[in-house]
């Protein structure tokens, strides 16, 4: 009414009505109070933490850890810094949590497919592992599997020896390992000489094949040739280049092969058995969200019930599994902080260690948690790297 | 439109009054006397506005940090009381202070937990068989005098044939994360060019059910500490220590930093402890002794002076402490003596006219 201009009241509306000024008002509201409330936790983080005397640097990652970690992907000693010690705990969180993904949808698949199984006793076995696993604390399988099945494999002294050399004792599975001689490299010549033969013989008898001449059987002798090469040089390189360590039983535990020591196997267990139950039920529930119509085109098209759960329903399926199976894999990785409780040399089991002896628990916390968030974020940009192309396969 | 935005923005009011009203809900489920003292706001400066000594007295009651899990040390007795050594000098403090040993809330710490406690200032006293060390004296908090001069040891089965570190050369040894022990094996190990695996878990249940299980050779703490556990095992004469002291693990009671009162008040209840086995004080003739002639024990009982009234407590407060708990010697034998099933010999935990090193500063 009181407008500067009154020729225009119909084209202006007050800005209290003006539903564009007001989304943008509100949303400034809310800005500003989450900005609000960041700033207010982290002054009194900040403002706690110099009234105890307590800094927020991180400079204590180069002075010396003074402890010792059992278990390490990369020469560690206590002599190293506390940066090395936190790299240690990183490439263990690594190696536990990429060999659960894996296996994990390994079982899990398996597990999904069984649940739906027309077969009765392997549908129940699904269902009762799935309703098990599911519905119980993943802390209590982890400390039911650590104490109560790894410690009470027998004793180093009466060890289990499998076939091949394997070693099971409640110090850790031992097996066989391959070990590379200095001979390797001189080895590895013949076989890139053999492997060029071999390719060369390839192509020339697939250019052939295409112009409809005889291949004179040229993929096979570029076969036999670097079979030949491969085996005389072995011969030639005076020494194996590749012997076999066998783990050797000493006073305390086994020495030499390759160590699976109980901590990781029960972590790595209970990983996968957790993980796979809810990656069961996740592919099931992708299975199912296939039209039935799929499966009756399959069979009218003459494919056996296997082979349209593999060619036409299972392709189809991803598209509804790979993103709840993101969050599981994502799971999977931050469950394996529950190592502490076994005594699994972990990031989080480092990093509380390095808080404790550094008397810095903010920063180690902070760095264990950006640490955490890195894994997650990597693993969720492949996983939705791989979701767009088995959508665009499928559109 | 207004609607829609209204909701999220008293979410968000409520939660930073919330934030601000209540910065740390009273952990114990008793309530306390004054309602102004609940612990304080992180923001607020320093630690504790008018001191620690103010606060407890307010509240009514000691938080005190122990171990929970050591038995002759701290853990629950049959009666469900937190019994021992450590717990014992949470209750000398809470008598001295307050006027009632019972008047304690025992606060179980794993070895991670109580140097955050303490920085935090969750607990006001920390009596958890913890090492006294530069580093820590600097970054957790003020340590009181040494209740229990320890030394780090190491335990492994009788039949296994090892009788020195040496014979331990590439074994298994279970230790508890964040403690000084684990750095002491790494120094030990590494000065003698000796190679072990160390399988570190961060409670103390684990590690001792684990070497029981037999999935290390060793186990190696402050000796008190394996002697303790050793009876807890199922079959303790299986078990042996090794006769190597490791090293000096002198452990007491430790304070927040930054609070001179208080911390004043925790290191002379234990020195009064001392004090009293020294002077022949004990719970039973206490009271009878408040008119004595001698001016030294008349001083420490508050017949003469105002010692207690300078460190802000009762002047009487011996009388009161002793009286609840004992002097020292009642206090360890009570709980790690002959009697006990640890039957731990005093060694250097003496008076300093028995060539041991309790030694309490004159009272006066």
């Amino acid at each position: 009414m009181n407008g500067p201009a009154p020729d225009t009241r119909q084209a202006r509306v007050p800005p209290w009505r003006n539903e564009h000024v007001l989304r943008v008002a509100a949303q400034a509201v809310v800005l500003l109070a989450a900005a609000l409330f960041v700033g207010f936790l982290v002054r009194n983080l900040t403002g706690a933490m110099s009234e105890r005397g307590l800094s927020l640097g991180f400079g204590f990652l180069d002075l010396t850890a003074g402890f010792d970690i059992a278990e390490s992907p990369i020469p560690y000693r206590s002599t190293d810094t506390y940066g090395q010690a936190f790299l240690v705990g990183l490439l263990n969180t690594l190696s536990v949590s990429a060999a659960g993904i894996v296996l994990a949808t390994i079982l899990g698949v398996l597990v999904g497919v069984a649940r739906l199984s027309t077969n009765w006793l392997v549908n129940r076995v699904a269902s009762v592992y799935v309703e098990i696993i599911r519905n119980t604390p993943l802390l209590v399988q982890l400390v039911i599997l650590y104490f109560a099945v790894f410690l009470q494999l027998p004793p180093v002294a009466d060890a289990v020896e499998l076939p091949g050399a394997i070693f099971l004792s409640q110090r850790g599975l031992f097996l066989p390992a391959p070990e590379l001689t200095p001979s390797f490299g001189r080895w590895l010549v013949f076989v890139a000489v053999g492997l060029g033969v071999a390719v060369a013989a390839g192509v020339v008898a697939a250019r052939r094949a295409s112009a409809g001449r005889p291949t004179r059987r040229l993929g096979m002798i570029g076969l036999v040739t670097f079979v030949a090469i491969s085996v005389g040089g072995w011969l030639l390189a005076f020494q194996a280049p590749i012997v076999i360590d066998l783990p050797a039983r000493q006073r305390f535990n086994f020495v030499g092969g390759m160590g699976l020591s109980p901590e990781f196997a029960a972590l790595l267990f209970g990983l996968v058995l957790y993980t796979a139950a809810f990656i069961g039920e996740v592919v099931r529930g992708g299975i199912q969200a296939v039209r039935r119509g799929q499966w009756e085109a399959a069979r009218a098209l003459g494919l056996s019930e296997r082979q349209a759960l593999r060619l036409i329903v299972f392709p189809q399926a991803l598209r509804v599994i790979v993103p709840p199976l993101t969050s599981q894999y994502l799971n999977l990785a931050k469950n394996s902080s529950l190592a502490i409780a076994i005594g699994y040399p972990d990031l989080f089991k480092i990093g509380v260690t390095m808080s404790n002896q550094t008397g810095q628990p903010v920063p180690v916390i902070l760095l264990v948690m950006g640490t955490y968030l890195v894994i997650s974020l990597a693993t969720s940009l492949l996983m939705n790297i791989y979701n767009r192309r088995v959508q665009v396969l499928e559109s | 439109m207004i609607k829609r935005i209204a909701l999220p923005l008293v979410l968000f009011a409520l939660i930073l009054a919330a934030c601000e009203a209540s910065p740390n809900p009273s952990p114990s489920g008793q309530a306390t006397a004054s309602p102004g003292a609940e612990t304080p706001a992180p923001t607020q400066a320093p630690p504790v506005a008018g001191g620690r000594l103010a606060l407890v007295q307010g509240r009514g009651q000691l938080i005190c940090g122990v171990n929970g899990n050591l038995p002759g040390f701290s853990f629950l007795d049959d009666s469900g009381e937190m019994s021992g050594f450590d717990a014992d000098f949470c209750r000398a403090v809470a008598a001295a202070v307050l006027g009632d040993a019972d008047a304690v809330e025992f606060r179980p710490l794993n070895a991670d937990q109580r140097g955050p406690a303490l920085q935090t200032g969750e607990v006001d006293l920390l009596v958890r068989n913890t090492t006294w060390t530069v580093s820590r004296d600097t970054s957790w908090g003020l340590f009181a005098p040494t209740t229990f001069y320890d030394g780090q040891g190491i335990m492994v089965r009788d039949d296994s044939g090892i009788t020195s570190l040496e014979d331990l050369d590439t074994a298994t040894i279970c230790v508890q994360s964040g403690t000084t022990t684990e750095q002491n094996l790494a120094d030990q190990f590494r000065a003698r060019s000796l190679t072990y695996t160390p399988q570190v878990f961060a409670d103390i249940d684990p590690v001792y059910q684990a070497y029981e299980e037999g999935r290390c050779d060793a186990v190696t703490s402050d000796r008190s500490q394996l002697v303790a556990r050793r009876t807890a095992f199922a079959n303790p004469s299986d078990h042996i220590l090794l006769d190597v002291v490791m090293s000096k693990e002198p452990l007491g009671p430790v304070v927040p930093l930054g609070d001179d009162a208080w911390f004043n008040v925790v290191k002379w209840v234990v020195f009064a402890s001392f004090e009293a086995e020294e002077r022949g004080i004990t719970s039973s003739n206490v009271a009878g002794l408040t008119g004595s002639a001698d001016p030294v024990v008349a001083r420490l009982l508050g017949a003469e002076g105002e010692l207690g009234i300078a460190l802000g407590l009762a002047n009487d407060w011996v009388v009161t402490m002793i009286g609840a708990v004992g002097n020292y010697a009642e206090i360890y034998d009570r709980n790690l003596g002959p009697t006990t099933p640890f039957d731990l010999d005093r060694g250097p935990n003496q008076q300093w006219t028995d060539g041991g090193l309790l030694y309490a500063p004159p009272y006066r």
